[in-house]
């Protein structure tokens, strides 16, 4: 009974657009939808630094250097956001990515893929950020007080990584044609990668309902996907860059209309099966295992210190 | 023929992005996420520094010269950092003690310059020594909790001291460029910074249990003077990577 008093007023708040605060009576189930999008969005982040710290050390002139180095950055703080947000919900950053390691978190799929250029720095920032934005966006309005506010910290950064990805494919598009060449293939590499980044359609997505009547989430994976097509296919032919997508087509009302994702690719790297999979985890592994007695010197340290402070 | 003025820019631009480099290949790969923010935001500031010496040394060439010319597109003999900066990142305690012996120097190195004759150099000086003094802050902290954490961390710092003890000496070294400037007031005498070098590392290795090296001349040519370790090669080969292979492109 108590219960159930607890759920009616708990779907009041939500009704109500309140937010739901850590110590907020929640439903079991809200609480582990939470833990596993926040995590997976966490992990996400710090994954997201992989790809792309692959060109910081070839980054081919000083501002791109600098510019490069902040956005892996950005990525790095937006994925410690999002673990704190995360432990307000009662687990702790240690657990969560042992099940990173151990296979039971995901991260973004879209972080199998391999950059191969640097054209691929600029199609990230552009396009996966993009994805992300769209989704962060709506992601604002969580119900999860934490969730949001971090979300409305983190949109500020994306929108300038996006504005600098789009900034670096513009650039090659203007320069020599092994650079307009490599643009368009990063573009090819990236273009169905961010689409697959909203998920299934809706209706082949598990967890949407009560994540929608909890307003977890705000709009559908589909909504959310045609709004990135709309914005982004303008930005694509602004700067000459061709469309991978031999049936896409501008409809009456302004929207797009595109080919089918390549659903079994999606399913296959979800799977594990992606290009990168094994090489990201066991690259976030071994950073954390080489760094074991690092932080064991550290917690040493600190408690030589307070026993002195105790003996004194 | 170079100038002295040009190849003093050169020496603390390169040491600075040299270090830089190295910091950003450590990206993603430090012990926790606190930490890899922070090493990036110390490679940050050092890509400033190099960048600030890099235009002036462009403006003392002339001739339309870049300060991405500079930074990317000379032979190795023409970059003038110091052998320390190209050491590789072999685990954590050689990452930390080569920023602590760096941080010490440019901290009092800076903090001199910021009286420099030249104001281009007392400029970048004393923006540089409010990075500096934070840089050095961190990486002090580090050498504690390293050195005096565990019997592992302890004996792992005790190695990186004593293999990059032998790449300090370089950082003192005065010959006649060096001489000529600060004799024009442009540069400081590198023994005054060696003094306060030698007691800040002292005290700080002793606070760490940590024993200082005896000490050994290290008989390479120095990187201040063109002469490189085995590892510079590959720095380059990586840093230029894109410039090289696509001369006539802008990025």
């Amino acid at each position: 009974m108590e219960n159930a008093k607890n759920l009616e007023e708990f779907q009041a708040k939500i009704d109500a657009e309140i937010k739901i605060e850590p110590k907020d009576w929640m439903p079991e189930e809200y609480r582990q939808h939470l833990i596993r999008q926040m995590s997976q969005h966490a992990h996400s982040e710090v994954i997201g630094m992989q790809p792309e710290g692959n060109w910081i050390t070839r980054s081919p002139s000083l501002r791109a250097r600098k510019i490069l180095m902040a956005k892996v950055q950005d990525e790095g703080g937006h994925g410690l956001y999002l673990y704190c947000a995360t432990e307000t919900l009662g687990v702790s950053r240690e657990q969560l990515i042992k099940w990173l390691h151990e296979g039971k978190a995901k991260y973004a799929s879209v972080f199998n893929y391999p950059s191969p250029t640097w054209a691929d720095m600029g199609a990230i920032g552009w396009l996966v950020d993009g994805a992300a934005i769209v989704n962060q966006v709506s992601l604002q309005r969580t119900s999860y007080g934490p969730y949001s506010r971090a979300m409305v910290r983190i949109c500020k950064e994306e929108s300038f990584h996006q504005r600098q990805g789009y900034e670096v494919m513009a650039s090659l598009m203007e320069g020599t044609s092994e650079q307009k060449k490599m643009a368009q293939e990063a573009f090819e590499r990236w273009w169905w990668p961010s689409l697959m980044m909203f998920g299934p359609h809706d209706g082949d997505s598990p967890r949407s309902s009560n994540a929608m009547k909890w307003k977890i989430k705000r709009e559908t994976n589909d909504d959310l996907r045609q709004q990135f097509i709309d914005k982004t296919i303008p930005q694509a032919e602004l700067i000459g860059l061709k469309i991978p997508d031999a049936n896409y087509k501008l409809l009456e009302n302004g929207s797009y209309e595109t080919s089918d994702i390549d659903w079994e690719e999606f399913w296959n790297v979800i799977k594990g099966n992606g290009p990168c999979n094994t090489q990201r985890i066991k690259h976030h592994a071994a950073a954390h295992d080489n760094g074991q007695w690092v932080r064991e010197a550290a917690i040493a340290y600190n408690e030589k210190k307070e026993q002195k402070l105790k003996s004194a | 023929m170079e100038s002295n003025l040009y190849k003093f820019c050169l020496r603390l631009a390169d040491t600075s992005f040299i270090l830089s480099y190295r910091l950003g290949e450590y990206v993603s790969h430090a012990p926790f996420l606190e930490e890899d923010l922070s090493i990036t935001n110390v490679g940050l500031d050092l890509i400033g520094q190099a960048e600030s010496l890099f235009k002036y040394a462009a403006e003392i060439k002339g001739g339309g010269i870049t300060d991405d010319d500079i930074a990317y597109k000379r032979e190795e003999s023409e970059y003038l950092n110091f052998h320390l900066v190209e050491y590789p990142n072999e685990d954590f305690a050689f990452i930390t003690v080569r920023q602590f012996f760096m941080d010490v120097y440019n901290y009092y190195l800076f903090t001199a310059l910021k009286n420099s004759s030249d104001p281009t150099i007392a400029a970048v000086a004393a923006k540089s020594i409010k990075e500096v003094t934070y840089h050095l802050k961190r990486s002090r902290k580090w050498m504690l909790r390293l050195g005096d954490g565990t019997e592992v961390s302890h004996n792992k710092t005790q190695y990186a001291v004593n293999e990059l003890w032998k790449y300090t000496d370089e950082l003192f070294d005065m010959d006649d460029v060096h001489q000529s400037l600060v004799e024009e007031g442009v540069a400081i005498d590198l023994k005054e910074v060696q003094e306060k070098w030698i007691k800040y590392v002292d005290d700080t290795l002793t606070e760490a249990t940590v024993t200082k090296p005896e000490h050994v001349k290290h008989s390479l040519v120095y990187g201040k003077n063109g002469g490189h370790t085995d590892f510079m090669g590959y720095v380059l080969t990586d840093l230029q990577y894109l410039t090289n292979r696509y001369p006539d492109a802008t990025w």
